[in-house]
């Protein structure tokens, strides 16, 4: 029967100058997985910046294992120690709970689920790994549309961008005026713009004043990180601003510290201001909301990890009903042909009624052991009864 | 029969209302349950408005009470809109207790019942009475969106760290929908009030306060969109005068109509 055999290491077990050495880019990965495939096994490698595993279906786990291992440490020697090993349902539990993003450094957060995708498909998947990765695909997607775990931003910046869809609904063709730049302020605009929105000035400090006030009075957002000791903004030039904007809501992204936006500026009708410590506070709260939402997928990933483990078991004994099915179907084609000649000339009709009725005798009579023997696999019992059926029923070896 | 779609529709309505009390605490089942709440409680009074027209000989809601009926179903239709969508839950918050109270004093007054037929003409009931209740039906929900934006625009201002918590629609959003409301609304309440007073003319009756209200009402909604529309206006100053004209909605409502109906 195939093993499922997975081998790795992640941001839980090996620090960062650890993991760099075995990331790998999806050729690499690739080019990896393909090295484990010999003999029957499958194998798909999947690297991101926070983890490197490698997935091996075969029949000899403890060999494919010695060789995941060995592959690894071929990137990296120090690896070794690093690297988690697993099989079968934990190594299944393990993958789905990756898709699900929940063995992310942020809970839920959902690239890892493309990552999962993008690795299933460079790697070389059979039947057996085809099927794992789908329903780990599978999880991951119901795991985001049962719960709420990735519906919240999980950063500064992706926080600063859904206040944004908060005031304006789409950003599609929206403004944004940029005070000076970092690190973040750049994440914020980049975020901002993957939604539709367009940077209509990115001031530094040799922009004249004028320009700014300008361009004030017609952005939807201002995003400011300066490195100014004051104030770069008054409340008064904002005032002044919204007396022309006739109305029109102004957001205001304050990333900068020490603050470059006069706190008075929320007080203004029609603006809403937002410093580095507001949008903290909110991406706490955020996480808190992902990590309660995270029981509730931990539940589903814990279910879908028991129909795999159900369906792996069901291998066991796969081929013993079907040798059982087999068997009891050439019996009951050759006892039909042996009753023709008593029965006399059948006409299609009467031929196909005496055909229905000895194939219903033969389901109905192999039901029951089917359904049994599949909960026996379940419950781990599985090679015990197919024995027994292969025993009973005097079924070959070279049916096996 | 009525009898018996009444109390499914009182009390669909009413676990809505509860339910969306729920989902303030905590967004998910409760939520979830209200939806289904508002769309079994709506699909059961439109089973018992169906039982009323059947029933009576003529346009049955020409009452004040049976008027009521109508104007809850008329209001819970327009919220089916998008109130099913996640966002707009906490719309539900405003539309399905006053939904409730609505039906409750609706059948204290014997509207939910049957015999509530007006000697009226049907063709004038169903353009005038039809017609004024689905604007003030508009009205309503108009104002339940301007609700929700003065409230959400405060949580923006005030910054609490839950503010995304919530997924609550965009002001933006809000501040549209209203206005489209409206704009579907007016016309509907000019097309109505003008068959109202041509009747009154022709048969030579005098004005009474509630026609009166009805005007100042017209005014109130027909300014706010000749200001959004012309001058302008949105966000909170255009939320605060649709809640100011709701005002009128509710004492047109609830205060005046005996003057009238009878």
């Amino acid at each position: 029967m195939m093993r499922l055999v997975l081998v790795g290491t992640s941001h839980h077990h090996a620090p960062i100058e650890l993991r760099e050495q075995v990331a790998l880019d999806p050729r690499d990965a690739q080019a990896l997985a393909a090295r484990l495939v010999e003999g029957g096994r499958e194998a798909v490698c999947l690297s991101t910046c926070n983890r490197t595993e490698l997935y091996v279906a075969a029949g000899e786990a403890e060999q494919a294992e010695k060789d995941a291992v060995a592959a690894l440490a071929s990137l990296e020697p120090d690896v070794e120690p690093a690297l988690y090993r697993l099989h079968d349902r934990a190594a299944a539990h393990h993958l789905f709970r990756v898709a699900a993003g929940l063995d992310s450094l942020v809970p839920g957060e959902g690239e890892i689920l493309g990552q999962v995708r993008l690795a299933y498909e460079l790697g070389t998947a059979g039947p057996f790994l085809d099927r794992v990765f789908r329903q780990a695909l599978h999880t991951g997607r119901k795991v985001r549309a049962q719960t709420a775990i990735g519906e919240s931003p999980a950063s500064v910046s992706a926080a600063a961008a859904a206040l944004a869809e908060q005031v304006f609904g789409s950003l599609e063709g929206r403004s944004i005026l940029l005070l000076g730049a970092g690190k973040v302020s750049d994440q914020a605009a980049r975020n901002l713009r993957s939604r539709g929105a367009e940077i209509t000035l990115a001031a530094n400090s040799k922009t004249v004043r004028e320009r700014i006030d300008e361009q004030l009075e017609a952005v939807d957002v201002v995003i400011a990180s300066t490195n100014a000791a004051g104030l770069v903004l008054e409340a008064a030039a904002v005032a002044d601003a919204l007396r022309r904007r006739k109305g029109r809501r102004l957001l205001l992204v304050d990333l900068a510290v020490p603050r470059d936006l006069d706190p008075a500026i929320g007080e203004l009708d029609g603006c809403y201001l937002y410093d580095i410590d507001d949008l903290e506070q909110i991406v706490v709260e955020t996480l808190l909301l992902r990590r309660q939402e995270a029981e509730r997928a931990e539940a589903i990933v814990a279910a879908e990890a028991e129909k795999f483990h159900e369906w792996h078991s069901s291998l066991d004994v796969v081929p013993a009903i079907a040798s059982l099915r087999a068997r009891a179907e050439a019996i009951r084609e050759a006892e039909l042909q042996k009753a023709e000649s008593r029965l006399g000339r059948l006409d299609e009709g009467q031929r196909r009624a005496v055909e229905a009725v000895t194939a219903q005798i033969v389901n109905k009579l192999l039901h029951l052991p089917t359904v049994r023997m599949k909960q026996a696999a379940a419950a781990a019992d599985g090679v015990l009864y197919a024995e027994a059926v292969r025993h009973l029923f005097g079924l070959g070896e070279d049916e096996r | 029969m009525a009898e018996l779609l009444f109390w499914p529709a009182l009390l669909l309505y009413g676990e809505a209302a509860v339910g969306y009390f729920g989902d303030l605490r905590g967004p998910g089942r409760a939520g979830r349950a209200a939806t289904w709440g508002v769309r079994l409680g709506w699909l059961t009074q439109t089973a018992l408005l169906g039982v009323q027209a059947v029933r009576d000989d003529g346009f049955p809601w020409g009452t004040w009470a049976s008027s009521l009926d109508l104007f809850v179903w008329l209001v819970v239709s327009a919220y089916l809109i998008w109130g099913c969508r996640r966002r707009y839950r906490l719309l539900g918050l405003v539309v399905m207790p006053l939904a409730v109270a609505l039906l409750a004093v609706s059948r204290a007054g014997g509207g939910t019942g049957i015999g509530s037929a007006s000697h009226y003409s049907n063709l004038f009931l169903v353009v005038h009475v039809g017609l004024v209740l689905a604007a003030f039906a508009g009205f309503t929900l108009a104002a339940a969106l301007s609700g929700l934006y003065v409230w959400e625009e405060r949580q923006l201002q005030t910054r609490p760290a839950t503010i995304l918590r919530r997924q609550m629609p965009a002001l933006a959003t809000l501040d549209g929908l209203a206005l489209r409301t409206v704009a579907w609304s007016v016309p509907l309440l000019t097309l109505g009030a003008a068959v109202g007073l041509v009747r009154l003319v022709v048969r030579g009756d005098r004005l009474d306060v509630l026609i009166a209200a009805t005007a100042a009402t017209w005014i109130v909604w027909s300014a706010y969109l000749g200001l959004r529309l012309l001058g302008g206006w949105s966000g909170r100053r255009a939320a605060y005068l649709a809640l100011t004209g709701f005002v009128l909605v509710v004492i047109v409502r609830l205060a005046l109509p005996a003057t009238h109906f009878a």
